[in-house]
């Protein structure tokens, strides 16, 4: 018991010193600086990867419907959070908007997530039963619908149609979209720390096992799955406050492979590699491979060949390739970061730290 | 109002989803995997023959058709070799993945090459020429698209049932090590099946690619998932299932047109999806699968 | 033995798949705190009459009591109609299958014939999550850890059946990298976590060796003793069966052949004759 009080300690300090960089970074970074945008999508993204994680990583379950649960989220908070003068100028080409009301940050997101979640049960009680690749395909189905319903004329006055939403509430501060995510991913934590995160594992485990020992599979998976989507409306919300604009047309399947390749590279079944992994994928491909579309870049006064737009994106999905086919198990496997385990590993303390290991793998 | 038109469109877009169809189902039938990026390597081949006999290319049509599907054969044969025999032991969503990466690969590769533009098809004497037939005037392809589609799919029903190498193809379908202990080269068939594969995107592109005026990087995904919906109808796994499904696929999408529901049709055919998983979760020609305990 | 308590009674069950009859109009009945098991020859229909109880499949006619309720119960339906070659047909009406779950909710829990342990778990996580199932607190109350007196004594029942059962040296041990016959004990201590009343033993003594199987004998003793349970058991290994039996049924092509106490089995001609003439070693 005391190793893990102090382990969770060194963890809180962990959280706390990224805290502050964070705000350092908010207070003095310049304005124009790189460090605002990326890190408003690497909270959006590190949301969304952890709840894509809760599904495919701790429950087993492949579902490839996250860019349709985000679109909901996104159109929701979208929806929800236009100033009432301003609606008549979004919805000019559908008359107005049928919503006459401006609803507070807070209750919006939530507003998000509980309407993605909701679509999620609907769908969830016919596509749950669906096997492996069958549910992908099923889910991957469901968010081409959303995508495609969301577009129509008839549906103008909730979702403006073609055209994108835009006016609506989009705070700029970095800490705001910290604190979302941190609590988000908070409740997630402590869910898969819970008895029921633990019967997901053991359906993702050995299904036949797992309602052998009186789990019930159908309703703890429709749980995993609406959580799941709950917090993936949440991020699709968040993703709608980046980008100060919603419009269908981001959210193709390409979207859901992103979160995805995010969750592989930071290890299925690891909360913490996911965020590493948001991090280090969003902030190479949005900054510092940047470069590499430059034609005119040069590095010690000589220009390099191939350099051109587009070919960061081919480097990168390169890089992809390699982590996946090498370096399969991602940068965490299923550990979570353990700093104390670190420190003892510095300070030599081999016995501590294989007992422990024990226990964490 | 006349609707000919619309069932002959129809079927040739099923003929032509058929032929990529047939790869997805292949792939799948033996390893069990979705290859995700054969959408893309039938736009591949397309951009290669823009870059051999288009605008931007010198070389005479017909060689370079050849070359073309050459070419494809290879990309799909490097393509199993490097992304997905390193992960044969491996889990199976971590194939998916792989195969997920490749998409992305091959999309940005091309997005680099053609800067991102839509590139004019080169005209095929022949396929592109306009012919009149029952009544509707159309390219030839459309014509020509589902009669390919099914004699190619009986060529390979006989092939996989009637001789040694389709022998073993179901072989390795159904179990990897005992056929591997049989003396089966398992790697060699499932090089095999990919060629084949890649063969029919090519000459899918071809089909498909000619009636249309521009390509670009992103012209694979929507025949590329029509093709998997389709084969995911039919029942993955099956050859003639993926033609049956990818035939009804063309004939909704096309009659949705018909009757006003052109925006519908995306989501119509993946509605269509949805309800057969549901339904008759391994689709139409799909095998029943009972769990072991 | 009339007056004892019944725990399970199984009546004219078949499970028929296709033309295949892999269960024949199968009858038995197991009471309180006996140790009942099931042998007879590969491929007779032992495993099939075991998912049958445990619910994993739906009979083709018949029912199945637990504790004198009522959980199973089949008629011949559409095609297996024509096909069902049982005599009580038309005897049921209607249909109650219940799902496995349900019945190891009600107190009916199982191991299996190839060992399925979840396999990224310790063995304390492997005990602690079957004890899921007797959870009183909600999804949400469970999420936001407002359980923690709950949780608390999960983890403090998980220690103190791990001590009973012995494993509680190896508790933080990933549960696959045990040696086998601990795993096989393991897969009993999870069944047990469930809080069972009925046992339900799938082969529990394969792949053991001689030494390992003296042992287990002892400790399925140990566990009805502890535990007051109920055991029924599938078994190969003729001198585990033999000597921890209480009464043993005989299968064989599906159908009963006998019934009895050990000693009446191994004076059963018919048994010889089916089983253990033929295969000595078995």
């Amino acid at each position: 018991m005391k190793i893990l009080t102090k382990k969770s300690m060194c963890n809180l300090a962990l959280v706390i010193v990224l805290l502050i960089v964070l705000v350092c970074i908010e207070l003095f970074a310049p304005a124009t600086s790189m460090w605002f945008s990326v890190l408003r999508k690497v909270f959006t993204f590190s949301l969304a990867a952890v709840s894509m994680n809760l599904l495919n990583g701790f429950t087993g379950l492949f579902s490839l419907g996250q860019a349709g649960f985000m679109l909901l989220g996104a159109y929701t908070y979208a929806v929800l959070t236009i100033p009432t003068d301003l609606r008549h100028t979004v919805f000019r080409n559908y008359g107005d908007s049928i919503f006459n009301f401006q609803l507070p940050l807070v209750i919006a997101l939530i507003c998000a997530g509980i309407v993605a979640a909701f679509f999620a049960y609907l769908i969830g009680l016919p596509v749950l039963r669906l096997k492996s690749d069958y549910l992908a395909i099923a889910t991957l189905g469901f968010a081409e619908i959303a995508r495609g319903l969301v577009q129509l004329q008839q549906f103008g006055p909730v979702t403006n149609g073609p055209d994108p939403i835009n006016n609506f509430t989009a705070p700029k501060n970095i800490l705001v979209y910290a604190a979302i995510a941190g609590v988000c991913i908070l409740i997630i934590i402590m869910l898969i720390d819970s008895t029921y995160g633990r019967a997901f594992k053991a359906i993702r485990d050995d299904e036949i096992a797992a309602e052998a020992m009186g789990i019930n599979l159908a309703h703890h998976k429709r749980l995993s799955f609406v959580t799941s989507s709950f917090f993936c409306g949440i991020a699709g919300a968040m993703l709608a406050m980046c980008n100060t604009s919603v419009s269908s047309v981001s959210f193709t399947s390409s979207m859901t492979y992103q979160i995805l390749l995010v969750v592989v590279i930071g290890g299925i079944g690891s909360v913490s590699g996911s965020l590493i992994a948001a991090f280090i994928y969003y902030a190479s491909s949005e900054w510092w491979l940047k470069f590499l579309d430059l034609e005119t870049f040069t590095a010690a006064g000589t220009k390099i060949p191939l350099l051109g737009p587009g070919f960061r994106m081919v480097v990168f999905s390169v890089l992809i390739m390699i982590i996946v086919l090498f370096f399969r198990s991602g940068i965490m496997g299923t550990r979570e970061i353990d700093v104390y385990g670190f420190f003892c590993k510095l300070a030599g303390k081999g016995k501590a730290k294989k007992a422990q290991e024990g226990g964490a793998n | 109002m006349n609707i000919m038109p619309y069932v002959i469109r129809g079927l040739a877009t099923g003929g032509q989803f058929a032929l990529v169809a047939i790869g997805y189902t292949m792939v799948y039938g033996i390893l069990k995997l979705i290859n995700f990026a054969h959408g893309d390597m039938f736009m591949v081949s397309g951009i290669m023959l823009i870059y051999m006999a288009g605008s931007t290319g010198a070389m005479p049509i017909f060689a370079s058709i050849i070359i073309m599907v050459i070419l494809t054969v290879i990309l799909g044969y490097l393509i199993e070799k490097c992304a997905y025999a390193p992960l044969r032991t491996a889990p199976r969503m971590s194939s998916m993945i792989s195969a997920i990466g490749v998409s992305y690969l091959l999309q940005n590769l091309v997005s680099y090459i053609t800067g991102g533009l839509s590139k004019q098809y080169p005209e095929i004497p022949g396929l592109s020429t306009s012919v009149r037939f029952l009544g509707v005037k159309d390219k030839l392809s459309v014509f020509v698209s589902p009669v390919v589609a099914i004699v190619l799919m009986v060529v390979l029903v006989l092939v996989i049932n009637h001789t040694k190498f389709g022998m073993s193809m179901r072989a390795v379908s159904k179990d990897f090590e005992t056929s591997q202990l049989m003396g089966i080269k398992i790697n060699r068939v499932i090089s095999i099946t990919f060629a084949i594969g890649a063969f029919l995107a090519a000459v899918g592109s071809l089909l498909y690619f000619s009636k249309n005026t521009g390509i670009n990087h992103l012209a694979g995904s929507t025949p590329g998932i029509k093709a998997f919906i389709a084969a995911v109808v039919g029942g993955i796994g099956s050859i003639p299932g993926a033609v049956v499904g990818a035939l009804i696929i063309g004939l909704v999408e096309s009659l949705a047109k018909a009757f006003g529901l052109a925006d519908f049709s995306d989501v119509i055919s993946f509605a269509l999806l949805i309800i057969i998983l549901v339904f008759k979760p391994t689709g139409i020609f799909g095998e029943k699968v009972i769990d072991k305990v | 033995m009339e007056d004892k308590r019944s725990v399970l009674r199984v009546e004219n069950v078949t499970m028929q798949f296709g033309g295949v009859v892999a269960v024949d109009n199968l009858s038995m009945e197991v009471f309180e705190h006996e140790i009942v098991a099931l042998i007879g020859p590969n491929g007779a229909g032992k495993t099939t009459a075991f998912n049958a109880i445990t619910g994993v499949y739906e009979p083709t006619n018949g029912a199945i009591y637990f504790n004198d309720n009522l959980v199973i119960e089949n008629h011949p339906q559409g095609k297996m109609k024509k096909n069902y070659a049982g005599r009580n047909m038309g005897k049921y009406e209607k249909i109650i299958v219940k799902t496995p779950d349900q019945l190891t909710r009600l107190g009916m829990a199982r191991t299996f014939q190839n060992i399925r342990l979840w396999k990224t778990m310790t063995v304390f996580e492997n005990v602690l999550t079957a004890k899921h199932l007797r959870r009183t607190s909600n999804y949400f109350t469970a999420m936001f850890h407002l359980n923690a007196r709950e949780e608390e004594k999960m983890r403090q029942d998980t220690l103190d059946l791990l001590k009973l059962v012995e494993l509680d040296d190896v508790k933080d041990e990933l549960a696959t990298s045990l040696p086998y016959g601990k795993q096989r004990k393991l897969e009993i201590a999870r069944a047990l976590a469930t809080n069972p009343s009925l046992l339900l033993l799938d082969e529990p003594a394969a792949g053991m060796n001689p030494q390992e199987t003296v042992e287990l004998a002892q400790f399925i003793h140990d566990v009805r003793e502890k535990f007051n349970i109920t055991i029924l058991l599938i078994e190969h290994h003729m001198n585990l069966v033999m000597d921890i039996s209480d009464r043993i049924y005989v299968i064989d092509f599906g159908k009963e052949i006998a019934e009895g106490t050990p000693a009446e089995i191994q004076s059963n001609q018919k048994v010889i004759d089916a089983y253990l003439g033929v295969s000595e070693d078995e």
